[in-house]
């Protein structure tokens, strides 16, 4: 036992180190100047906004992975976050610490707040009421609070905010006591270009230490009892529990990662604008966790990671680079199939995540931790359900979208 | 769910391994340290088109997007050459930039300044640009200006009106060539005093952000300078879609001017709503009811339709104008696309081409030379007469174009016609005027990053 957890977690934990670890390789396979190198990921902003949105994803799999309480507001948190911090930037010092310590409170708060008054209904109620909050907070954030947030232009830093614990001469861009999040080092190997950067080093370090929190919240009796609130509320209540509190502390639990997030979001990034709080935000989180897998521990860190190398990376093949890789077909033929691509990449990459998000919840309801699983049984000969540690995993529920 | 840890476990491992394999190669040499940020090492030199595909802007974004192809393609030396050869710097002669081929990357920015900093830094971190060009909002264009401050590489930026990009939030390595909201007043002001009359009262719309807050402060205090009183100013979400409560209450406040400090498809929106009301048929004072755009394009009066017939507004450039730039301009977009180019489609060519111009002139891409090259820049037979890149706040001062809306289209691209050329000196302004930040702004010292 290590850190209170058993032999299989903690290796588990130490799998998933490595691979935080060594992102700045696994994400970057291509070679430079190579056809594929359009599909290398492997640079910080990327690299970074995988580990954050791992992060909010992990809190919303608290919430909705095991209690089935399904928000559809937490974005709302994401943007309070980087609010908080970009204000803590702006008053205070460029430093981190204050900066993410306000963000998680504040978000907390929030979520203290929008939590009690969501978490009188549930069911389908309790999402609607969410949204309506998560509205509320996008609107006065966008245009009725817009001396605390300047509005659609957004927060920004500048030379003349006040920063009353820096000295003048210190530098406009966040960092570890001194030490710059945007500063990396490069290195030039085997054709390959691999980037370390210290804000995804700092991002990452906080995700392993949020996975970790995670996987102990999965394996308390808190977890299970949040299990129970998913498999029969009405059951639970039968048995003397009261509900009410388990599912607002995994309300505010998952705020409180939101809120870490948009905190980390404003580090990598000191702009904070209202549009990380619209619903379309909130859904995006819902898609992430689901997409990998609700419920299971690395899925939504997965999903998250998935979705944003979709948006960046589909986002940026244009017409000219389809014309690039099919330009040894005939011309009609080539037109012909540039114009079929071209409708699912570029600004079409929704269409591709809409395809992709049907085929999964058709397919694989676990999402894709499931299908990693399908395809891993195919190479083993040993029969499924000869766990040693039924305990922790107790039988899955049904998936939401059964 | 019991058993795929275990292999999910497996296949971690075999990925931590392919990991480990990785990170134990041979040390080859190490990268160049040419001292700023992005230098090109190889024979070509990658720039990136940073401009709205989805969104309320997405129209002008997509304009943009054709344009700027074109001028890699003039640079490289493929195609007529268009401004090429009207152009007053001869420095560029269709061999790329100093003898680099030019390639392009593309991105969303979605109209929103999360995404198009996203899309931007993958530009930078990922693809290794040496400039950003492009974008169709303010609130976008300062924030992507920021992050180039940053970064250590140009920022050109594109459609952007507000008086801030250049004004409170100039910064050393962004230029604008656009005019902005300032100019526009101070265009069109006269105009409407002589045709409207200076004894009106002017209700504003107003998209609530950057561009909105400074097209709408100039606007007022240019109209307000002759005569005309301001009835109410009200801020309107962008993207909103429907403008009608906003309207509804137009014709209670006694005013008898609408002026729509709107773009894009809240323009196109907030105009047709206004005559489906029917306040142009309005006699309100006396005086027959007006609506004024004040910033307009030709892509927004395509969309307006009908509607436009007789509304005011002001234009940085026009396809129509008669000068060799414009024609060359004008010939070669059309030969490519089949239409003319709208005035941000030919924002984001000038400013591509006086990029290349700059480092040539310069003999650097590091951004301090290309600064230095632009600062206080004359040049002329792009399109728009005489102009000069300032250098105290990297704004372009030229002539700004007074338009109406055709009373006779004859096809779908003339709906817009050129009432006055409003000659360059009555729209200038000294660099710290209070509009622009005061004696506070500054565009501080260029960063070359790394």
């Amino acid at each position: 036992m290590i850190l209170g957890l058993n032999r299989r977690d903690t290796r588990f934990l130490i799998i998933v180190i490595l691979l935080t670890l060594f992102t700045p390789f696994l994400m970057q396979p291509f070679s430079e100047g190579s056809a594929l190198a359009q599909f290398n990921g492997g640079y910080p902003d990327l690299m970074a906004k995988v580990a954050i949105f791992g992060i909010f994803a992990m809190g919303f799999n608290i919430l909705f992975g095991l209690t089935g309480y399904l928000s559809f507001g937490h974005a709302a948190f994401l943007g309070v976050g980087s609010y908080s911090a970009v204000w803590m930037f702006k008053l205070l010092t460029l430093n981190v610490f204050p900066a993410l310590i306000f963000a998680v409170i504040i978000s907390g708060l929030f979520a203290l707040i929008i939590g009690y008054i969501s978490l009188q209904r549930s069911g389908i109620y309790f999402s609607i009421l969410t949204l309506a909050m998560a509205e509320m907070s996008y609107r006065l954030a966008y245009s009725v609070l817009t001396p605390i947030t300047n509005g659609e232009t957004g927060l920004q830093i500048r030379a003349t905010d006040p920063r009353i614990f820096d000295s003048a001469t210190s530098s406009g861009s966040p960092n570890l006591f001194g030490l710059e999040l945007s500063s990396s080092f490069k290195w030039e190997v085997l054709n390959h270009v691999f980037t370390f950067n210290v804000g995804f080093y700092f991002c990452a370090f906080v995700a392993i230490i949020m996975f970790y929190l995670t996987l102990r919240i999965f394996r308390s009796p808190f977890g299970l009892i949040l299990r129970a609130v998913k498999s029969n509320q009405t059951r639970l209540n039968y048995t003397g529990h009261n509900t009410r509190p388990y599912t607002l502390a995994a309300f505010v639990i998952s705020g409180l990662y939101a809120g870490l997030a948009g905190g980390l979001l404003a580090l990598m990034d000191p702009l904070a604008g209202a549009e990380r709080m619209v619903w379309t935000a909130s859904g995006e989180v819902v898609i992430m966790t689901i997409l990998g897998g609700a419920g299971t521990l690395l899925g939504p860190v997965l999903g998250a990671g998935a979705i944003k190398y979709l948006e960046i990376i589909f986002a940026k093949i244009n017409e000219n680079v389809l014309h690039g890789w099919f330009g040894f077909l005939p011309d009609g033929l080539e037109d012909f199939i540039v114009f079929i691509l071209s409708r699912f990449t570029g600004e079409g990459w929704h269409l591709t995540l809409g395809l992709m998000f049907m085929g999964i919840i058709i397919f694989l309801p676990g999402g894709l931790v499931q299908g990693g699983q399908r395809i891993a049984a195919k190479f083993r000969r040993k029969a499924p359900n000869d766990d040693d540690d039924s305990e922790h995993h107790p039988k899955s529920t049904s998936h939401v979208a059964e | 769910m019991s058993n795929f840890k275990l292999t999910r476990r497996g296949m971690m491992q075999t990925g931590g391994a392919a990991g480990l394999v990785l990170a134990t190669p041979t040390l080859l040499t190490a990268g160049s340290h040419s001292g700023y940020t992005n230098a090109p090492t190889g024979s070509t030199v990658k720039i990136g088109f940073n401009v709205p595909q989805t969104g309320p802007y997405s129209e002008e974004g997509l304009d943009e997007l054709r344009a700027q192809e074109l001028a890699v393609e003039h640079l490289n030396g493929i195609g007529d050459g268009g401004m090429l050869n009207t152009f007053s710097s001869k420095a560029l002669d269709g061999t790329g930039i100093l003898g680099k081929k030019v390639e392009f990357v593309t991105g969303d920015t979605q109209t929103k300044s999360d995404a198009a900093r996203a899309s931007a830094k993958s530009m930078i971190e990922k693809d290794q640009v040496v400039m950003i060009n492009g974008g169709s909002s303010s609130g976008v264009a300062i924030a992507v200006q920021g992050l180039c401050q940053e970064a250590g590489i140009i920022f050109m930026a594109g459609l952007t009106h507000s008086n801030d990009t250049t004004g409170k939030d100039r910064k050393a390595n962004g230029f604008r060539h656009f005019f902005n909201g300032y100019m526009s007043g101070a265009a069109l002001a006269p105009i409407l005093g002589a045709n409207l009359g200076t004894d009106r009262r002017a209700y504003h719309l107003t998209s609530d952000y950057t561009w909105g807050w400074t097209q709408s402060e100039s606007m007022i205090a240019s109209t307000e300078a002759m005569g005309w009183t301001t009835a109410e100013n009200v801020l309107t979400p962008v993207g909103a879609g429907d403008f009608s409560s906003y309207i509804a209450q137009v014709l209670g406040s006694g005013a008898d001017t609408l002026i729509l400090n709107h773009y894009g498809g809240d323009m196109i929106n907030s105009l047709t709503q206004s005559v489906q009301f029917g306040l142009r048929d309005k006699v309100v004072n006396g005086k027959n009811f007006e609506i004024v755009v004040p910033l307009y394009s030709e892509l927004m009066a395509a969309g307006a339709g009908e509607n436009i017939k007789g509304v005011y507004g002001s234009m940085n450039w026009n396809w129509q104008l008669q000068d060799a730039g414009t024609a060359a301009f004008v010939k070669s977009f059309g030969e490519k696309y089949g239409r003319p180019p709208s005035n941000s489609a030919h924002t984001c060519y000038v400013q591509t081409l006086l990029y290349a111009d700059a480092v040539t002139r310069g003999g650097s891409f590091n951004p301090c030379a290309v600064g230095e090259a632009l600062e206080d820049f004359e040049f002329d037979g792009m399109g728009n007469g005489p102009t000069l890149y300032r250098g105290a706040d990297h704004q372009c001062f030229k002539d700004v174009l007074v338009m109406k809306g055709a009373e006779n289209p004859t096809n779908a691209y003339d709906t817009l016609e050129i009432v006055e050329v409003t000659p360059r000196a009555q729209v200038e302004y000294p660099s710290n005027h209070p509009m622009f930040g005061g004696d506070e702004a500054s565009v501080g010292s260029c960063n070359p990053g790394a």
